[in-house]
């Protein structure tokens, strides 16, 4: 398989993922509430097809794409969104607190930009060349540990690429109410470079996040990569304020799976789609199929 | 390196940090102002930045950042040690501490280690005013996961670590989950003790179940005690004071309670005392309401029911603690105090 069709195919893999659980949502067999990576999923594969085995992920409540593109094991998400023990963390931690490898994910907003600051602190003094990439929304922004946090890497070069996904809304807050100045400003102003793209397709970010990965790799100091995105989706289950215009305009010009499909053969396309479609669906079928927790009290 | 054993509490734990990074190349320490020759503000952490200069941080005033990169680095494989200059401002790390240091090692459901230690001087008596005064440990107390700790004055088994450096130095390099350690301000200057030098004490560690120490104080050759006291940090020293007031002048005999392990809760040995007085006095410096009094006395009355049959709580005012030194005696219960309690606990209503 050519190098489009494994970033297709891994992209496809969030979207068919998240698709179906938005799907099966209703039927109740989830637990709790969850929050999908519709629409970033170029983000989530992008930057991560760079990591190298040592390096560590930090990720947000939105963090079932960048589990994913990890290497994660779908069924073991499912499994994990529905509570049960085969779950990524046994049922305990549910949609946004993930912990698999080195890839770890936390639901309190800021905390985890603090959490990627201390790990990359600890792999720059146990030597192993290994880069933190801590994922934020713009939403996080406005939480002080970032700027606490932002300093500390600066003062002490630590490997971080802080990569900022500015999809540009809040739950139901758009960035013009929440955010002053300029975004890229949040990071030079501590000394950290910050790259922008406005771009949703896979063949932008790539690059640019391999550019930057090596970069921190090689320097031993934090880089910042904002994308300009879009999240197709709500920002849980079914709690999205904005127009159906909007919606319409950001799925015909921001999809990242038509943008990056339509580069590949309609009949290569397709025959991808299937495997997709029938791997999710089985480990869907999987992780609904295994025991569940029995009710007890502590 | 040769080292003088330490003689006050204040020594101890900086012997307690000397040895901790001596022994566990592990071990970062991370605060603000700690480098040498200032070396900490109330000193605790003197000599280390001299001593391995790579492994202690001088931080910005960033709390919460650096609590939280404390987080970071205990899942990563180091065992930080983060001092907070003033207990006050603790609530600056509260969503570190409950959503975050205390959450990893539970909520991924693996066996996650965050062997990351916080500590700070908490306590008044020295004129600091209403935000460097307070005794805000009982918001930690209860946090599940948090193991929240308080030295005591006692010289301990080491003499080359004493008391209170012991404590510091097992939970910096044996822990497996967070931990909160109290310290008071006016303890640093406190002696260590020993029982053998004294002739007024005789105390037995009952702590074996709770992993670290938990003293029972009585006084030598004294009757059978009539009233439990239980405190622990400065309030202990208060309370030993009170102890032989209440002897001398009083004829009330008490014994006393102190556990280093304030949460989680491991009481047994302090039932057992109460189990024999039937009367339980709690003495700490934070404000009475929801403290670490309440939790005590509340689990005592379920674990004795009817064998506890008088219960008292001595505590700070619920109120700020003014800096000018008369309003700030009144605020907080001295050993006048204590004693003036356990008199009215044991002639007004006996």
């Amino acid at each position: 398989m050519d190098e489009n069709a494994r970033l297709y195919e891994q992209i496809y893999t969030i979207r068919h993922f998240e698709t179906l659980l938005l799907e099966q949502f209703p039927t109740g067999i989830f637990a709790g509430t969850t929050h999908t990576s519709l629409g970033q999923e170029a983000n989530a594969v992008g930057v991560l097809a760079h990591l190298q085995p040592q390096d560590v992920v930090v990720s947000n409540h939105r963090c079932h794409g960048h589990f994913l593109a990890c290497g994660g094991d779908p069924q073991a998400l499912y499994a994990e969104l529905m509570g049960k023990p085969s779950g990524v963390c046994g049922g305990v931690g549910g949609s946004q607190h993930l912990h698999w490898q080195n890839f770890y994910s936390s639901g309190v907003q800021g905390g985890t930009v603090a959490m990627a600051a201390g790990m990359a602190l600890a792999e720059q003094r146990a030597g192993s060349g290994a880069v933190v990439v801590d994922f934020l929304g713009d939403g996080t922004l406005g939480e002080g540990i970032v700027y606490e946090c932002l300093n500390m890497a600066s003062l002490w070069s630590l490997p971080v690429l802080f990569v900022l996904e500015h999809n540009h809304i809040a739950q139901t807050t758009p960035s013009r109410l929440a955010l002053a100045g300029e975004v890229p400003a949040r990071f030079e102003a501590f000394g950290i470079p910050a790259a922008r793209l406005d771009t949703s397709d896979i063949l932008e970010i790539h690059p640019l996040a391999g550019q930057l990965i090596a970069r921190v790799r090689s320097e031993g100091a934090p880089q910042a990569l904002i994308i300009e995105t879009a999240r197709l989706g709500t920002h849980s289950k079914g709690d999205d304020v904005r127009s159906a215009e909007e919606l319409d305009a950001l799925w015909r010009d921001r999809d990242p799976i038509a943008i990056h499909g339509a580069r590949l053969p309609e009949s290569q396309r397709h025959s991808l789609d299937r495997a997709v479609e029938e791997r999710i669906q089985g480990a869907f079928q999987a992780a609904l199929s295994a025991p569940s927790h029995e009710e007890r009290k502590p | 390196m040769t080292r003088l054993q330490p003689t006050t509490v204040l020594e101890s734990l900086n012997a307690g940090l000397h040895q901790a990074l001596a022994d566990n190349p592990q071990v970062i320490l991370l605060g603000e102002d700690l480098l040498d020759p200032y070396g900490g503000s109330f000193k605790v952490t003197r000599g280390l930045s001299s001593r391995f200069p790579e492994r202690v941080l001088t931080t910005p005033i960033s709390e919460a950042g650096i609590t939280g990169m404390a987080g970071g680095m205990a899942l990563r494989g180091l065992r930080p040690v983060v001092e907070i200059m003033f207990g006050d401002f603790s609530t600056l790390i509260l969503d570190q501490v409950v959503n975050h240091l205390t959450k990893f090692s539970t909520m991924y459901h693996q066996h996650v280690p965050v062997p990351a230690l916080i500590r700070t001087p908490m306590g008044g008596r020295r004129g600091y005013g209403p935000t460097h005064s307070q005794s805000l440990e009982k918001l930690f107390l209860g946090v599940p996961g948090l193991t929240v700790l308080a030295p005591f004055h006692h010289r301990g088994p080491d003499p080359a670590l004493g008391g209170p450096g012991q404590l510091l130095y097992q939970a910096v390099t044996q822990a497996e989950g967070p931990v909160f350690f109290v310290e008071h301000k006016l303890q640093y200057l406190l002696k260590l003790f020993d029982p053998a030098d004294l002739g007024e004490y005789t105390l037995t560690d009952h702590g074996e179940a709770a992993g670290f120490p938990f003293y029972r104080l009585a006084l030598q050759s004294a009757p059978a005690p009539r009233l439990t006291l239980a405190a622990y940090g400065f309030m202990a020293h208060l309370a030993m004071e009170a102890m032989l007031a209440l002897a001398y002048e009083h004829e009330i005999f008490c014994d006393l309670l102190v556990p280093t392990c304030l949460a989680p809760f491991h009481l047994a040995p302090l039932f057992e005392a109460v189990a024999g007085t039937g009367r339980l006095l709690t003495l700490e410096e934070g404000s009475l309401s929801l403290g670490w009094g309440a939790e005590v006395l509340a689990r005592t009355a379920q674990a004795l029911g009817p064998k506890l049959r008088q219960a008292g709580r001595l505590a700070g005012a619920e109120s700020v603690i003014p800096a000018a030194p008369a309003l700030e005696a009144a605020c907080l219960p001295d050993t006048a105090d204590i004693v003036a309690k356990a008199r009215e606990m044991i002639e007004h209503h006996a």
